[in-house]
Formats: C-alpha cells, sequence, structure tokens
C-alpha cells in the first residue's frame, strides 16, 4: 500500500526541517552565552550540538504527542506530511532571514495542520489536543519563563551584590556554561523529538508502521545526529538578535536567563508538552531584562518578535495549504517532485538574499543598530 | 484539571520551574559569594579571580554539588519517564 520513492522524500524534507531546527534554535541556547563572552562562538555551538544529540536520546514523550495527539492519524497521506513540512521549512527560513526568534515547532505543527485541513478537512484535526498540548502552553509558557528569570536574576544580583566585579564576570560565565548547556540538553529533549514524531506519522502514512507504534530507533538516531547538525551550523541571525537585540546582557543575567529556560523545557518535556522552546529562552531573556534593575529592555524588538510568535502558526498553516494543493492538483510522486523543486527554489533565493547581510561568529556580537543586519561586514576579522 | 488546561500541570511548572530555574541559580550565587572576592578592600592591580579560607571554599564547595546533585536528579527523572509510554 506504500509507496517507498515518496516515503523516502519524506523523510529526507523531514531531516531537511529538523536541520532548519537545529540552526534557528542555536540561539535559544547559546545566544546569552555567547554575548557575555562566557563562550566563543564557535565552541559554543559545538558545546550545543554535542548537547543537543545526547538530549535527543533522554525522552520520547513529546514524540509520542506529535505522532498521535494532534491530527488523525487515519486520514493523514504521505502528501500531507510532505506538504505539512515544505511550509514549516519555508516559514524557517524566512524568519531566520529576517533574525527573529520563532518557534520551530509551531512552525511544523502549523505546516502539518495546515495540509490535513486542506486534505481532509477540519474533522482531521484533533482541535482539543492542539489547543490543549499546543496553544495554551505556548500562550503560557513565555511567562513562566519571564517570572522565573526574572526571580533568578533578582536573587542572583541580590546575593552578588557585594563581590568584586571581576570574580562576579568570572563566576558567572563558568555559571553560563553550565546553565547553557542545560538547555541544549532540554532542547535535544523537546525539539529533536518533533521531527521523530512527524517521520513516525510518515511512517504510519505509508503503512510501515501500525498506527500508534513508537518511534523505531532509526529515526530516533538519525533525527538526533541532523539536529545536532543543525546546532553546529549556527542561526547567527538569531543569536545576534536574542543575544544582542533585545536587552544587554551580563554574565549574571544570562545565567538565570538559562537557568530558567533549561528548567521550563525539562519540565514541560517531563508532561509531554510539545512546548515552544524559542518562546522559552525569550521569555527568560525578557525576564532576566526585568529582574534586574536598570537593565534596558528594547521592547520595539521584543513587540516585533510578539507579533512572530502570533502568525507562526496560521501563516506555516497556509503555506501547508498551499503546497498541498499543489502538490494534489498535479497528483502522485510527480506532484511531490514539483513541490520539492519550489521548495529548492525558494530555499536558494532566501539563502542567495541572506548574502549580502550576512552574520557570522566574526560580527555576531557587533554593536545593535536596529536591525540585525551588522555594522561590520562578515569579511572584516578582528580576532 | 479540565479538558483544555491541565492546571495541576501548569501549577506544577512554575512551582517546580521557580525552585529549580531561580533557586538553583541562586544556590550557585551564594556559593560563588562565598569565594569572591569583596567589592572594596582589594588591591585593583592584582589578577586574582577567587579566594577564601577552609570555610568559605568548603561551603562554596557544598553548594555546587547541591546544584549538581539537583540537576543529575532532573535529568534522570526525565530519562526514567520519558520512555515509559
Amino acid at each position: 500500500m506504500g509507496n517507498d520513492v515518496v516515503l523516502a522524500l519524506v523523510i529526507v524534507t523531514g531531516l531537511a526541517f529538523d536541520f532548519t531546527n537545529g540552526f534557528h534554535d542555536t540561539a535559544n541556547a547559546m545566544a546569552t552565552s555567547i554575548a557575555t563572552k562566557a563562550l566563543s562562538p564557535r565552541i559554543a555551538v559545538g558545546l550545543s550540538a554535542a548537547l543537543n544529540l545526547i538530549g535527543a536520546f533522554l525522552s520520547l514523550s513529546v514524540a509520542a504527542t506529535i505522532a498521535s495527539g494532534l491530527v488523525n492519524t487515519g486520514l493523514v497521506t504521505l502528501t500531507v506530511v510532505f506538504a505539512g513540512l515544505a511550509g514549516a521549512i519555508i516559514w524557517n527560513l524566512i524568519t531566520w532571514f529576517f533574525g527573529i526568534p520563532s518557534s520551530s515547532s509551531h512552525a511544523l505543527i502549523g505546516g502539518v495542520i495546515g495540509s490535513t485541513l486542506a486534505a481532509a478537512g477540519s474533522h482531521a484535526v484533533k482541535w482539543q489536543g492542539l489547543v490543549s498540548k499546543v496553544i495554551i502552553p505556548a500562550v503560557l509558557s513565555p511567562f513562566i519563563a519571564a517570572l522565573v528569570a526574572a526571580t533568578g536574576t533578582y536573587l542572583v544580583y541580590r546575593i552578588a551584590r557585594n563581590m568584586h566585579e571581576r570574580s562576579r564576570s568570572a563566576g558567572f560565565r563558568i555559571g553560563q556554561i553550565g546553565s547553557a548547556s542545560m538547555v541544549s540538553l532540554a532542547h535535544g529533549t523537546n525539539d529533536a523529538q518533533k521531527t521523530m514524531g512527524i517521520i513516525t506519522l510518515a511512517l504510519i502514512a505509508n503503512g510501515t508502521l501500525a498506527a500508534g507504534a513508537t518511534t523505531p530507533v532509526w529515526v530516533i538516531v538519525v533525527c538526533a545526529l541532523t539536529i545536532a547538525g543543525g546546532t553546529y551550523m549556527g542561526g547567527w541571525r538569531v543569536i545576534r538578535t536574542l543575544g544582542k537585540g533585545l536587552v544587554e546582557i551580563e554574565s549574571p543575567q544570562g545565567f538565570a536567563a538559562e537557568s530558567s529556560s533549561a528548567a521550563v523545557i525539562l519540565l514541560s518535556t517531563h508532561f509531554g508538552y510539545s512546548l515552544s522552546t524559542t518562546q522559552v529562552a525569550t521569555g527568560s531573556i525578557l525576564g532576566c531584562g526585568l529582574g534586574k534593575k536598570g537593565a534596558e529592555v528594547r521592547w520595539n524588538v521584543a513587540g516585533r518578535m510578539a507579533t512572530a510568535w502570533v502568525i507562526t502558526l496560521p501563516a506555516a498553516a497556509v503555506m501547508g495549504a498551499i503546497s498541498y494543493y499543489i502538490a494534489s492538483s498535479i497528483g502522485g510522486t510527480a506532484g511531490i517532485v514539483v513541490d520539492l523543486i519550489i521548495l529548492l527554489a525558494i530555499s536558494g533565493l532566501i539563502y542567495a538574499r541572506s548574502r549580502s547581510t550576512r552574520v557570522s561568529p566574526e560580527n555576531v556580537n557587533s554593536e545593535w543598530t536596529g536591525t540585525v543586519a551588522p555594522s561590520e561586514p562578515a569579511t572584516t576579522r578582528t580576532a | 484539571m479540565n479538558e483544555w488546561i491541565d492546571w495541576k500541570a501548569v501549577w506544577e511548572i512554575v512551582v517546580v520551574g521557580l525552585l529549580a530555574g531561580a533557586g538553583l541559580p541562586a544556590i550557585f550565587a551564594i556559593g560563588m559569594r562565598a569565594i569572591a572576592l569583596p567589592a572594596k578592600g582589594h588591591p585593583e592591580d592584582s589578577d586574582a579571580l577567587f579566594g577564601g579560607n577552609p570555610m568559605e571554599i568548603a561551603a562554596a564547595t557544598l553548594c555546587f554539588l547541591i546544584v549538581l546533585a539537583a540537576v543529575g536528579y532532573g535529568i534522570y527523572i526525565i530519562v526514567k519517564s520519558g520512555h515509559a509510554h
């Protein structure tokens, strides 16, 4: 009953999404450590990649939610999964281009829901699962993260107020290495699971796995490696926005923000919530700005992010639906191949456009002047 | 708990989140403070970052061990529950 060529294309596209998920989200764990120079940019992405890899093996709760909690698996075809992934990848690339830390998870869920709606109508979507496992956690998590981070920042500054400035920055930089590592590990437990869930969904749709089956080991391994590879690429544009654009961060603040993110993400993984790690990290960074007296929070940058959060689910859903219509109106394997060519063309275009305002490990920390495009071009090496 | 929002889970995330996400950094900060140089009265030309008498070093070590143990326990819980499905 299955079509192995199409299945292979879907799995490859799923891994492509996993890769964008990796580099889009490196910032969540490492932006603040890079901004405070607790870690050099290249060491930061290497460490984060390794811990994402380990984290991906630690839990499968979220993969189970994605594979069977959101859409009616009996109505999902390979074309639906493919179209959803294509929509998610395009939205992830667009937000990366603008340096916006939007949620890769919402892009993925939005894309799949959009293509499911286009293919089978609204009865194929488990709305209650969507609201209770995705939307409500999405709305609450940034506030919880901000509260925890603001409390942590306040406590840390109070305790550290009599410390010599040198001891303080050195001490909390060490702390940051630990807390950022925990965020990377947490990211692996939550985000790597999402692609595992989607590929499991594709295997079920193809009849390779029975409905309700658990994720096969090879899927876990391949997804873990891919997200680690993406993380190692480093999404420098998003790192710059989160590390330099939102709040000017000192090491005690970065430490508090990362601790808060790690705790909230790991707890949510524990409950099987497919939480947006991006929104948690952003909430924490805002919170660490609020918790320190006199720290400046750039609310216009925060506002732009919040807007992106609200539109990510519907925008990815629209793109998922469009790519489903394109694929299904042509039909069969040919339809998917046409979709794939369009996807590659759009990705290539966005990448080519990004070259003129390139952000790299060399200029990621240059002064924030209102845009993600750094004032120093990527070619001037300072070190 | 109701069908749409699991308030018990939300509540647990807030409380445990505060304990782990804000409490542990505070304990780490106490440890750092024990071995940090004071803000005043330290010669500026020295390169030293940390110091302290054996009592202070022991207190700091205890704080850091508490943090490490809590983190280790957290990971253990995640792994244990994450493969039960």
